[in-house]
């Protein structure tokens, strides 16, 4: 008997995470962009602006993988380039966001009274303006730059990450084991590293990766309205509105941005739905 | 109607009032952030000093910015929103015509997705696991998970490009026939409808699901209920207050989604002009209309509210 | 005579999360016959539920019938369609809730829902329905049955709503009725109330039943047989009477001794003593401050006390008496709006964060639940060791070492100590709980319920422990609870509360017929014994029970 609970116990620390096969693919994808957004530049065929061929709009061809755009340049190379900033603007952007948002949800759930009624409140009626409209405001009042985007687009989605933290925070903040640690004595610091953050860590992270996806999706979003990322240089979604007259002629140029925007929000979802989950069986 | 039911909806209303007071304050103080004087703006640089002192005295621009708030929100109470800088036409003018056709856009969508959502919604929850909600669920996640501007340009791909039934531009004042209205709305409504329903679908089936683990519905398998009769007696009618919700939430969606789509079909709708309001830096007009967007927004989760206190068994009297 | 339900060499199977195949059901077999009662009582986890629910063709999500046969009445239940069991549920047989006030669908009244049963089936008209419901609510001694089903769920106490909810399982005349821990929620003076009308239906109407529950007291009222579970097998079937006065198997002995836990003498308290702790006239509660300066909802009125040292006080009394609320006010978590906290003669602040190490180190409090009460994310050790740190500066190797001492004292195996809580059985769970209280050092305890949550037989062992403990480091423990026997074995003196006011204060030894307040009285009396005859036997004042019970 005890044998037996004994091989079972090590069996279970050999597979104590396990990821099944979707979240292996989603990992996947999310690692290759990772990898493109970094070494995007050395990967690619040819200069980023340079005119490669005299066809506008070409299509896939061994030359042109991924064919050519509007002015004729090279299709593949500008979206490894575009990886950089849909990538690297958005995960600076989400992780401002939630550093933010996390830390002042744990401290409103904690500290409650005036403080977390007063935040609470004013968030959630900054919730009511839409995102896209907050973001076109600040643009057009502010002017667009990589700076601008991300503050931008960290501020909208803060509140979010704060209303999902505090959230978790309130629930376990009345869990008796924080009971036991304030009639300890123990003060706010300790209270939310130690007792509230590991028992939201779980949620958090999915809720990253959920963020994360939003603001690509903004982000793009505002780009395709030529609010975004500004000429020459083009994220992703900027390379859509640079080829949006290609649609008619069903050109890759218009295609390929829209589909390396989908592989990277459709295998976060895809990871996060399938997060590697340790096993906890109960019923020994 | 109980007391506290009363209550509690008028509790509501006044917390919606508040939230309009603090989300135009937000907008007026964004749109009052860039530094530089709108003055000299407008003027140009080879103005003379008078004539922009002028001018700011006449715009208030020297007064200091909580009169200046105070003054922009009566005026948005009483309807007048200001003058455009760019044309110098009032900015109710400008939007009165736009503001009609983007409703219309958003009610033909509205009628369109909300019935066709909330049936595959519930429907998917009570046939969970199965393949039907396997599919309904795959493909709401992916429509959720790409950018809305990609599910209209896969429309315009798939409906005007290979199988050319339809124009891939619309213009809403050439209509002069119901079929050519239906040819005119078809796509940027298709378009539309997808990038809602796929959320709407997700939030109905996860209520209903909801409703459906509670204690209550085990009961009424144990009674011996037949499936429809534990959905349609049992489960619906205390999922009713969370499906409004996902309902309001869902067509909130709509505005950002207006925005995008309204620019791919080059549709001359109410955000089509906040867009060119940006690039002109209008604020009078962009100030109008994020308060015009805004306040849908609000109706839209305030009526959800509303619907979900009402709703409340444990309310009734 | 032939039985009515057979069940026989039954297994059902679940899947845990990890995909892994267990049985927890393991070749049960008993049989019913007509209007006969059968307990069936056990510890959680023990199928006693599971079981009782094959009797329905139903098992609950991930678990399904692997095994074995179920009779009722001529159908091989547990071969049936899907369809052909829904055409028997309800009607041949029928189930009765832990929890009434989650079965009741909030949106419709109740009478809707009891009748539902017959509308399903087809059993007459509506109207019928109706009378045949205002009947069963006169025998189940519902105030007002004419009106009373034409309220909402939330309107009626809990109470009420479990009888109305024997009333919706008697409505479609079952031959078998499932009483799944129907009074487990309920206060005990609400308890009498509705074991008197399910005993008194069911012996009326001469119908079958099977009782679930993990109180022998409580069983021994009503069953005819009792079968005691463990682990997915019976260990012992037999009469009442037998069960009770002559158990065979160990377990069986083992759950009957622990159901009143053993008194240990101890060198009595010295009434000479400063008191250790002291409460004079604290007054507490929840919301904003009214009129008078006290808080809207006032939880805790005007209770004093005194702790002696080395001594042991218990709080007893009904949900809602505010003895809890008590607690967090003794512990800081709550300031007094009136009154006060003295420890050794000196004045405690209100709220735990202006409290010095030192006065916090000494009163400790040790929650109901230790599944909430620990850190999930947190090791035994770590969970140990923190209060080490935090109020003795220990680190490292002695850090280990009194981590250390303290599982040796709640008699824990060292081996636990890098498990997380949710690794740990409930038993092990709380007494983590009590040796992160004594890592502080304390001179007072606070356990709020402690054992209430715990089966019989380990909530018996961590009373044992307490006492143990107390010999050996001379603590004193205020000890709130719910639970008579309990409270007489381990106090010196008990509090009774009733709306957060002290209404008397009892020595152990008068609990037994020397309370003088009615409230304490009815409290007492209500505590079911295991005597088959008790509840027959018992005579309550009418008035005081609807002065005082919770309905």
């Amino acid at each position: 008997m005890t044998e037996d609970i004994a091989s079972r116990r090590a069996a279970r620390g050999r597979l104590g995470w396990r990821i099944n096969a979707v979240g292996l693919i989603g990992l996947a994808v999310v690692v290759f962009w990772a990898f493109v957004a970094i070494f995007g530049p050395m990967l690619a065929p040819y200069p980023v602006s340079e005119i490669v061929d005299f066809d506008y709009f070409g299509g896939m061809s061994a030359q042109f993988w991924l064919g050519t755009d509007y002015l004729g340049r090279d299709m593949l190379t500008r979206i490894l380039y575009g990886a950089r900033y849909t990538v690297g603007i958005s995960l600076a952007a989400v992780m401002l966001a939630c550093f933010i948002g996390v830390t002042m949800g744990m401290v409103a759930a904690t500290v409650g009274g005036w403080f977390d009624a007063v935040l609470s409140r004013a968030i959630d009626a900054l919730g009511c303006v839409p995102n896209l409209l907050l973001s076109l405001v600040i643009v057009a009042a502010v002017g667009s730059s990589i700076p601008v985007l991300i503050l931008t687009l960290a501020a909208i989605y803060s509140c979010g990450a704060f209303r999902f933290a505090r959230a978790l925070a309130v629930n376990v903040n009345t869990a008796d084991y924080v009971k036991v640690a304030r009639a300890r004595g123990e003060r706010l610091p300790y209270l939310i590293r130690e007792e509230i953050f590991p028992n939201i860590i779980g949620p958090v992270m999915a809720d990253f990766g959920l963020r994360f996806v939003f603001i690509v999706l903004l982000l793009s979003g505002l780009s395709f309205l030529g609010l975004g990322v500004q000429p020459p240089n083009a994220d992703w979604g900027g390379l859509v509105r640079e080829n949006i007259s290609g649609l008619a002629l069903g050109a890759p140029a218009v295609l390929m941005p829209s589909i390396a925007i989908a592989s990277l929000t459709i295998s976060v979802n895809m990871l996060i739905d399938n997060l590697p989950t340790r096993i906890r069986d109960r019923s020994e | 109607m109980s007391n506290t039911m009363t209550a509690m909806v008028l509790h509501r209303l006044w917390v919606s009032f508040l939230t309009f007071i603090f989300v135009s304050f937000v907008v007026f103080a964004i749109t009052n952030m860039l530094p530089g004087d709108i003055a000299e703006i407008m003027l140009g640089q080879a103005a003379t000093p008078e004539a922009v002192a002028g001018l700011r005295e006449a715009m208030h621009l020297d007064e200091p910015a909580i009169l200046r708030f105070l003054r922009w929100l009566g005026g948005l109470f009483v309807g007048d929103l200001g003058t455009s800088l760019v044309n110098r036409l009032p900015v109710s003018e400008m939007i009165s015509g736009r503001l009609g056709n983007s409703l219309k856009l958003a009610a033909v969508t509205t009628l369109l997705s909300v019935p066709v959502a909330l049936l595959l919604g519930i429907a998917s929850a009570i046939w969970r696991n199965s393949w039907f909600d396997r599919v309904v669920s795959t493909l709401s996640i992916a429509v959720i998970s790409v950018p809305e501007f990609m599910v209209a340009t896969g429309a315009v791909l798939v409906f005007a490009v290979y199988l050319q039934w339809l124009p891939a531009l619309s213009f809403a004042n050439e209509v002069t026939s119901f079929t050519q209205m239906l040819r005119v709305y078809a796509m940027p409504v298709v378009a539309l409808s997808f990038v809602i329903s796929a959320q709407m679908i997700r939030m109905t089936r996860a209520a209903v699901i909801d409703t459906l683990r509670t204690p209550y519905v085990e009961m009424a398998l144990l009674k011996g209920a037949s499936r429809s009769r534990i959905v349609l007696r049992h489960a619906l009618p205390n999922a009713l207050g969370p499906i409004a919700n996902a309902v309001a939430l869902s067509l909130s969606y709509l505005l950002g989604g207006v925005i995008i789509v309204e620019t791919i079909f080059n549709y001359p709708g109410l955000s089509k002009l906040m867009l060119d309001a940006v690039a002109t830096r209008d604020m009078p007009l962009i100030q109008s209309c994020a308060m015009i967007f805004c306040l849908s927004y609000l109706l839209l989760i305030t009526i959800a509210d509303v619907i979900a206190i009402v709703s409340n068994p444990r309310l009734r009297k | 005579m032939k039985n009515l339900v057979e069940v026989m060499n039954l297994h059902v199977g679940a899947v845990t999360d990890s995909g892994r195949k267990v049985e927890i059901i393991r070749g049960i077999s008993f049989s019913i016959a007509p209007d006969e009662i059968v307990a069936l009582i056990g510890e959680s986890g023990s199928g006693k539920t599971t079981t009782a629910l094959t009797l329905m063709g139903y098992t609950r999500d991930g678990c399904a019938i692997t095994g074995g046969h179920v009779f009722v009445d001529g159908y091989e239940v547990s071969a049936q369609t899907e369809h052909e069991r829904a055409n028997l549920r309800g009607k041949l047989v029928s189930y009765v809730p832990q929890s009434a006030a989650a079965a009741f669908n909030p949106s419709q009244t109740i009478l809707t829902q009891v009748i539902e049963i017959a509308q399903i089936h087809k059993l007459g008209s509506r109207d019928e329905a109706r009378r045949k419901a205002i009947e069963l609510f006169r025998a189940l001694a519902l105030p007002n049955p004419e009106t009373i089903g034409d309220r909402y769920p939330h309107q009626v106490s809990g109470g009420q709503l479990q009888r109305l909810a024997a009333a919706m399982a008697l409505i479609g005349e079952p031959k078998v009725v499932i009483f799944d821990e129907p009074t487990t929620a309920l206060d005990v003076t609400t308890q009498i109330e509705v074991l008197r009308a399910f005993k008194k239906v069911m012996q009326g109407k001469r119908i079958a039943g099977v009782y679930v529950s993990h109180d022998l007291a409580v069983v021994a009222q009503i069953a005819d047989r009792i079968l005691v579970l463990r682990n997915g097998e019976v260990q012992e079937a037999g009469d009442t009477r037998q069960i009770l006065h002559a158990p065979a198997h160990p377990y069986t002995k083992t759950l009957i001794a622990a159901y009143e836990p053993v008194r240990h003498d101890r060198a009595a308290a010295d009434s000479a003593d400063a008191p250790v702790l002291e409460a004079r006239n604290l007054s507490a509660g929840y919301g904003a401050p009214g009129q008078d300066g006290l808080p809207v909802m006032l939880a805790v009125n005007d209770v004093s006390f005194t702790l002696k040292r080395g001594s042991n006080l218990g709080v007893i009394g009904e949900s809602g008496c505010g003895k809890s609320t008590l607690a967090r006010v003794i512990a800081g978590l709550l300031p007094p709006a009136r009154g006060e906290v003295l420890f050794n003669g000196k004045a405690l602040p209100g709220l735990a964060s202006k409290r010095s190490k030192e006065e916090l180190r000494h009163v400790q409090i040790v929650f109901q639940l230790a599944d909430t009460a620990l850190n999930p994310a947190r090791s035994v050790s770590d969970i140990l060791g923190r209060p080490l740190t935090f109020y003795h500066g220990t680190r490292g190797a002695a850090r280990n070492r009194r981590i250390d001492e303290l599982m040796d004292m709640v008699r824990l195996p060292r081996a636990l100590k890098n498990r997380l809580p949710g690794e740990l059985s409930g038993g092990q769970k709380q007494r983590v709980n009590f040796a992160r209280a004594l890592a502080a050092d304390p001179s007072v305890v606070l356990c709020d319920e402690i054992t209430s949550a715990l089966d019989t037989v380990v909530a018996a062992a961590v009373t044992e422990l307490l006492q143990e403990l107390q010999r050996e480091l001379g603590l004193s423990y205020i000890f709130i609870s719910h639970d008579l026997n309990t409270v007489r074995a381990i106090c010196d003196e008990v509090v009774v509360m009733y709306g957060g006011r002290k209404v008397e204060q009892l020595l152990p030894g008068q609990l037994d017929g020397g309370a003088r307040h009615p409230y304490s009285q009815l409290l007492i009396s209500s505590v079911p014994q295991l005597d088959p005859g008790w509840l027959d036997n018992l005579k309550q004042n009418a008035k005081i029970v609807e002065q005082f019970a919770h309905e």
